[in-house]
């Protein structure tokens, strides 16, 4: 145990460094793109007075190294700061009534969001996948099992937003059966908020689909020719037992890793599936925000993002740790 | 069997026969009820109730279009009424206005509507560090004063005889004197309707006022729910759908789907908004007239509009001033493609050929790269090279437009004639991207400006209309129309505004249930 402790804190030191390292990274990568905030907002108003005053209000006239400074002072005291967009509409009221949403005000409800959507997919997507491994691996080269292949080969290499739309052609245009806006906001209820998130759901399920359940039949498959399994087949159990009792706890390491990176991927991927059903997540959001330049949501939204991968990941290896009794007791 | 009299039929069949005449069936009155459910784009998480900040079409429906009132209003046929103005009278020389205010109208606070409320909510706009798009409106005011309860009177500055019209603009929304912060956080107006819930850049839904000045002829639904839906293809399945009754802004490339559905009617006015190629009238070769004319012949401007705007557009006669303007002279002689006279023109400059760089990017409108590219085409024959040169889309208003020398751009066009000259074509003005000051131009728009005898200012703007498409810097080649569809379900009235999108963006004022 003490070992796996150990584990942990090493690898979330790493992972913070991971974090300095990214917000660098996409600090100059936006710096790099054309155009800054104030030319973005202005668009054909954008005189060089204009510009000029917008710059000079958002400090955006400093050199970007001081910038990145100030934001980093911040962020490390857990101040993500104000959206450009609204510090410009602080400046445009004229006085500066200090009543602001901050970015953590404002990704906090995308944020929420988008996890709902993450934990519907998951509900649906991972029972799903392990459950069509499993039966793959029990019923290997037979129609059922190519079938499951090729459909979830397709859906995985088809474009998430063709995906998307041949999904709302067929459950909502065709067989008007779920909306294809889900718009979801505050008060609704959670049957309504469900209803409204199944297609954008279905949709990842059917991108994250193939992945987990190809890796749970391979894991499985490749067991089946151990001897221990060959040892309980002559046992006499049935085919079903030998795999869910004996191979697939030996299978769970890689498999939970797979998971575990699908689950990272419904949070940072899901950015055109949020675009096609208008839903009010973080992915829209950091579309807005790139958009528009707006450093400090871009900023918030990958390290959200690249957090959200770190933590995962670590989950996965903590998780194979524990599935493995061999690693769990080292010698 | 019952008995008709001759006259009663005479009576009845006429009536038939004027409403045959005239289209309307029969169940054409507005009835109140329903929610009118609408996807719009141009939303933002930055959005607000401050007028000032307003930009795009999703804010300006929500706060002019339904929960705010302005001074006066441009109705759907494109004449001015009085919103929260009843009447107004100019002194001769344009220059000193008096409002008469509506008396009675309260904020969905409760606080009555006067004098006090139209000055600060004007003030707010000049005020110190505020940038405001409307601040050149105001800031020619150099007086207001408040010479009633219910009235109140501005001095401006030169004479303008658009200034009713000026009040009409979406960014001078009203707001209760004295809460104007608390007006903007929570949207609270003297519309039709009230603010119910807002969440920016995602959607904002308002009830009925019970009791409200515009009575029973506006303002028909009782609930709004406005979603803001950016994605072109995701507002159409919302129509399809059934999960929006009307949306803004359709793909003319899915235009058919729409109209194969009986269920969706497309409606389309041909409003101010244009297109344009200006040229910096300044530098070398546009300083001489004739090439600029070479240039006006040499672009074929009906093939623009049937392959750019595939159809939904007006060629342009290169003036800004479109037919939603009042004094839009529909009769000028349009400027044909003729690459006979492009030559004739080249060679009064003393040229053969020209080679000219043309910098455009999609970013000044949707087709701005293929519109270059056919203009590029077509100038050909005429010895006229033009070399197209494709601009990053970012920075483009920043570094290519009033820069480069010949490049291309739109405007939305304004409600006034003045009001648009003032914008791009005085001399001097920061958006000039003509650079173009021709004199007689100059002076006819100084004296129409304070003219408030209607058919001399004709006149004159139809003269400037003339000088613009002989002489001026822009090549303008089409207007683009406002294309948006609506279900079945939705009712509108026969004239629709062609100002902005979305009848003016009132359609929570003007549509009902059908």
């Amino acid at each position: 145990m003490q070992s796996v402790i150990r584990i942990i804190l090493q690898r979330l030191g790493l992972g913070l460094l991971t974090l300095f390292v990214v917000s660098i990274v996409i600090f100059t990568a936006v710096n790099m793109l054309p155009g800054d905030f104030a030319q973005a907002i202005l668009g054909q108003g954008a005189t060089p007075a204009a510009v000029e005053s917008i710059r000079r209000d958002l400090g955006l006239d400093q050199p970007p190294i001081t910038r990145y400074i100030q934001w980093l002072s911040g962020a490390l005291q857990g101040d993500l700061g104000n959206s450009f967009a609204q510090a410009n509409f602080a400046s445009f009221v004229g006085a500066d009534s200090g009543v602001r949403t901050t970015v953590a005000q404002q990704i906090a409800p995308r944020f929420e969001n988008t996890m709902f959507l993450a934990a519907v997919t998951a509900c649906i997507a991972v029972p799903v996948s392990l459950v069509l491994g499993i039966l793959a691996a029990l019923f290997r080269n037979s129609v059922f099992d190519r079938a499951t292949n090729v459909t979830t080969l397709t859906s995985i290499s088809s474009p998430e937003f063709f995906l998307a739309y041949v999904l709302i052609l067929f459950l909502a245009v065709l067989n008007p059966v779920l909306p294809s806006l889900s718009n979801i906001y505050d008060g609704m209820s959670f049957g309504e908020r469900l209803e409204k998130t199944l297609l954008p759901a279905l949709t990842l399920t059917l991108v994250v689909t193939a992945h987990m359940m190809r890796m749970t039949r391979a894991a499985i498959i490749n067991l089946l020719a151990s001897p221990y399994i060959e040892m309980a087949r002559l046992k006499g159990m049935s085919p079903m037992r030998v795999i869910v009792k004996h191979a697939l706890p030996n299978a769970l390491a890689p498999i939970i890793n797979v998971i575990a990176l699908n689950l990272a991927y419904l949070i940072t991927g899901v950015v055109v599936v949020e675009v096609v059903f208008v839903y009010p997540g973080i992915g829209q959001l950091f579309v807005d925000s790139v958009k528009i330049r707006d450093i400090p949501v871009v900023q918030a939204c990958c390290l959200i993002f690249a957090a959200a991968y770190i933590l995962l990941n670590l989950t996965a290896d903590i998780l194979s740790i524990l599935s493995n009794p061999r690693l769990r007791h080292p010698k | 069997m019952t008995r008709i009299s001759r006259r009663g039929l005479l009576r009845t069949g006429a009536a038939a026969g004027v409403l045959a005449a005239s289209g309307l069936p029969l169940f054409a009155q507005p009835k109140r009820g329903g929610r009118l459910r609408v996807g719009l784009n141009g939303a933002n998480t930055s959005d607000s109730w401050d007028g000032r900040t307003h930009s795009d079409l999703y804010m300006i429906a929500s706060a002019q279009g339904a929960v705010f009132d302005s001074l006066t209003e441009v109705a759907a046929d494109g004449s001015l009424i009085g919103e929260l103005a009843t009447d107004w009278e100019a002194t001769p020389d344009a220059k000193t206005w008096t409002f008469n205010l509506r008396q009675g109208v309260t904020f969905h606070n409760g606080k009555p509507f006067g004098a006090d409320d139209v000055i600060e909510s004007l003030q707010m706009h000049v005020a110190e560090g505020a940038k405001s798009a409307a601040q050149p409106i105001v800031a020619a005011i150099s007086e207001m004063k408040k010479t009633g309860e219910h009235q109140v009177q501005f001095t401006l500055e030169a004479g303008n005889a658009d200034f009713p019209y000026l009040m009409s603009d979406y960014h001078l929304l009203m707001y209760p004197a004295g809460q104007i912060e608390e007006a903007i956080a929570k949207g609270i107006g003297t519309g039709l309707y009230e603010v119910t819930s807002f969440e920016p850049g995602v959607r904002m839904t308002a009830r009925r006022v019970d009791s409200h000045y515009k009575g029973d002829s506006a303002g028909f639904f009782d609930e709004l729910e406005y979603i803001a839906i950016n994605d072109s293809t995701a507002r159409m399945n919302a129509l399809m759908t059934g999960q929006v009754d009307a949306i803004n802004r359709i793909d003319f490339k899915t235009e058919a789907l729409l109209k194969a559905n009986p269920m969706i009617r497309i409606q389309e006015v041909t409003g101010n908004q244009h297109y344009t190629f200006p040229m910096l009238t300044k530098v070398d070769p546009f300083t001489d007239v004739n090439i600029r004319r070479a240039l006006k012949y040499g672009i074929n401007r009906q093939e623009l509009v049937d392959k750019i705007l595939l159809g939904h557009g007006l060629a342009g006669n290169d003036t800004p001033i479109g037919p939603a303007n009042q004094y839009f002279h529909a009769d000028m002689e349009p400027l044909t493609y003729d690459l006979d006279k492009a030559k004739f023109y080249l060679k009064e400059a003393g040229l053969t050929e020209l080679n000219i760089d043309l910098n455009v990017s999609d970013a000044a409108f949707n087709g701005a790269v293929d519109a270059a590219q056919l203009y590029q085409a077509s100038a050909k024959g005429a010895g006229i090279n033009i070399n197209v040169v494709q601009e990053p889309a970012d920075g483009y208003w920043s570094n290519v437009w009033l820069k480069k020398p010949f490049c291309a751009s739109y405007f939305s066009g304004r409600a006034t004639e003045d009001w648009m000259f003032a914008t791009a074509y005085e001399a001097g003005v920061p958006w000039n991207d003509t650079q173009w000051d021709e004199p007689r131009f100059q002076e006819l728009l100084l004296l129409a400006r304070a003219e408030l005898d209607s058919n001399k200012r004709r006149e004159m703007y139809h003269e400037m209309q003339q000088i613009l498409r002989d002489d001026g810097g822009a090549i303008i080649p089409m207007f683009a129309n406002y294309v948006q569809a609506l279900s079945t379900k939705v009712a509108t009235g026969d004239t629709v505004g062609n100002l902005w999108q979305m009848d003016n963006a009132r359609m929570a004022e003007r549509w009902w249930m059908a």
